[in-house]
């Protein structure tokens, strides 16, 4: 027997992730491992979390780590890239730390175009919190801080960051993608590996937005939380390359 | 035997279900067992049809599936 698929060793071996069933978190840190490996820079790896569920890849991964603090990742990628060039340095941000408190950070960082990587978990949700209403968050969609739903003319409308970044001049490669199936698990990882590739060329400032689930907060369970995936996120953030200006 | 063998390590499963729903072959199940974490972790219950295919792997948010070719 050929062992074909298995766990990626960038996981500690003894470990079981803190996420709740179905959480997508876990798929893309999974991803992410499996990328570093097949692209040899695991040694030189840097994940930049943000502050939210996030956090819980620190004791779970085997691979160097820095917390920064709620929304200012970038800035720390920023940093951390001039203090060691030769680090592949990504963040990991969800839509609360990115889009939210984090925005002016996030948005800078992209302007200036560093040669980082931003990996951007939208579930529509402060997902940590207890379901609080993040910038994602869909017209209609309940939240504790919403209980009737969002209102666009109280709430304001979904920020949709990859096209908001697009307006910019200087980032290299947006990309929305999500893990709700196997063929789209594929095209995130492969959108991943075009992220990092591009850092390690030097390309500048890439970002790949995938749109996951909270079942828990969604108030759903896992199953259910496809269907939401399929049915409500993806009309509103629908997936593709958003920008690419290396081919 | 079939063309695949996949083996579940039981305590990373939380019983979420996306392998079964994936799988192409119904291999998987629900089991009646409990892991550590009190989750019923996934079993294969139709092992003679898997094809290898190693989509229950990849899905599996918790990497609870190895995969292995006969
Ligand atoms: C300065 C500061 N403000 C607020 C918080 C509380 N807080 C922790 S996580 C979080 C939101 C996280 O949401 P998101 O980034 O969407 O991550 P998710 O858990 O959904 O993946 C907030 C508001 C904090 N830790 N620090
Ligand atoms: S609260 Fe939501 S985002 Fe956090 S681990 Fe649970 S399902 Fe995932
Ligand atoms: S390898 Fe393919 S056929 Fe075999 S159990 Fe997994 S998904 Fe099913
Ligand atoms: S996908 Fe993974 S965690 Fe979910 S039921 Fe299957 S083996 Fe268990
Ligand atoms: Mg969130």
């Amino acid at each position: 027997m050929e062992l074909i698929y298995s766990r990626t060793k960038t996981i500690q071996e003894d470990k079981v992730s803190g996420f709740c069933p179905g959480c997508m978190h876990s798929t893309v840190i999974k991803l992410i491992g499996e990328v570093i490996e097949e692209l040899d820079v695991v040694d030189k790896s840097v994940l930049i979390t943000g502050i939210g569920c996030c956090g819980l890849h620190m004791d779970y991964i085997a691979y160097d780590t820095i917390t920064a603090p709620h929304g200012r990742a970038c800035a720390v990628a920023t940093g951390m890239k001039k203090a060691s060039p030769d680090s592949l340095i990504f963040t990991y941000q969800g839509d609360g730390d990115f889009a939210s408190i984090g925005l002016a950070e996030s948005v800078s960082a992209a302007n200036r175009g560093g040669n980082f990587t931003v990996i951007f978990i939208n579930n529509g949700i402060y997902g940590m919190t207890g379901g609080q209403m993040a910038p994602t968050t869909l017209l209609g969609m309940k939240a504790s801080t919403a209980p009737k739903g969002r209102i666009a003319e109280e709430h304001g409308y979904p920020m949709h960051m990859s096209e908001i970044l697009d307006k910019l001049t200087a980032p290299a490669y947006i990309e929305r993608t999500s893990c709700n199936n196997p063929q789209n698990v594929m095209k995130t990882k492969k959108a991943i590996t075009k992220a990092f590739k591009n850092q390690l060329e030097g390309k500048g400032f890439s970002m790949v937005e995938i749109v996951t689930s909270c079942p828990t907060n969604w108030g759903l369970d896992p199953m259910k939380s496809l269907e939401f995936i399929e049915e409500k996120m993806l009309p509103e953030y629908p997936l593709g390359v958003i920008r690419d200006t290396i081919g | 035997m079939g063309k695949g063998t996949i083996k579940v390590v039981a305590d990373r499963c939380k019983s979420c279900g996306y392998c079964i729903k994936f799988c192409p072959k119904g291999v998987l199940a629900i089991g009646k067992n409990v892991n550590a974490k009190g989750y019923e972790y996934v079993e294969p219950v139709n092992m003679d049809d898997c094809i290898a295919c190693a989509i229950c792997g990849r899905i599996c948010p918790d990497g609870a599936i190895e995969v292995y070719k006969n």
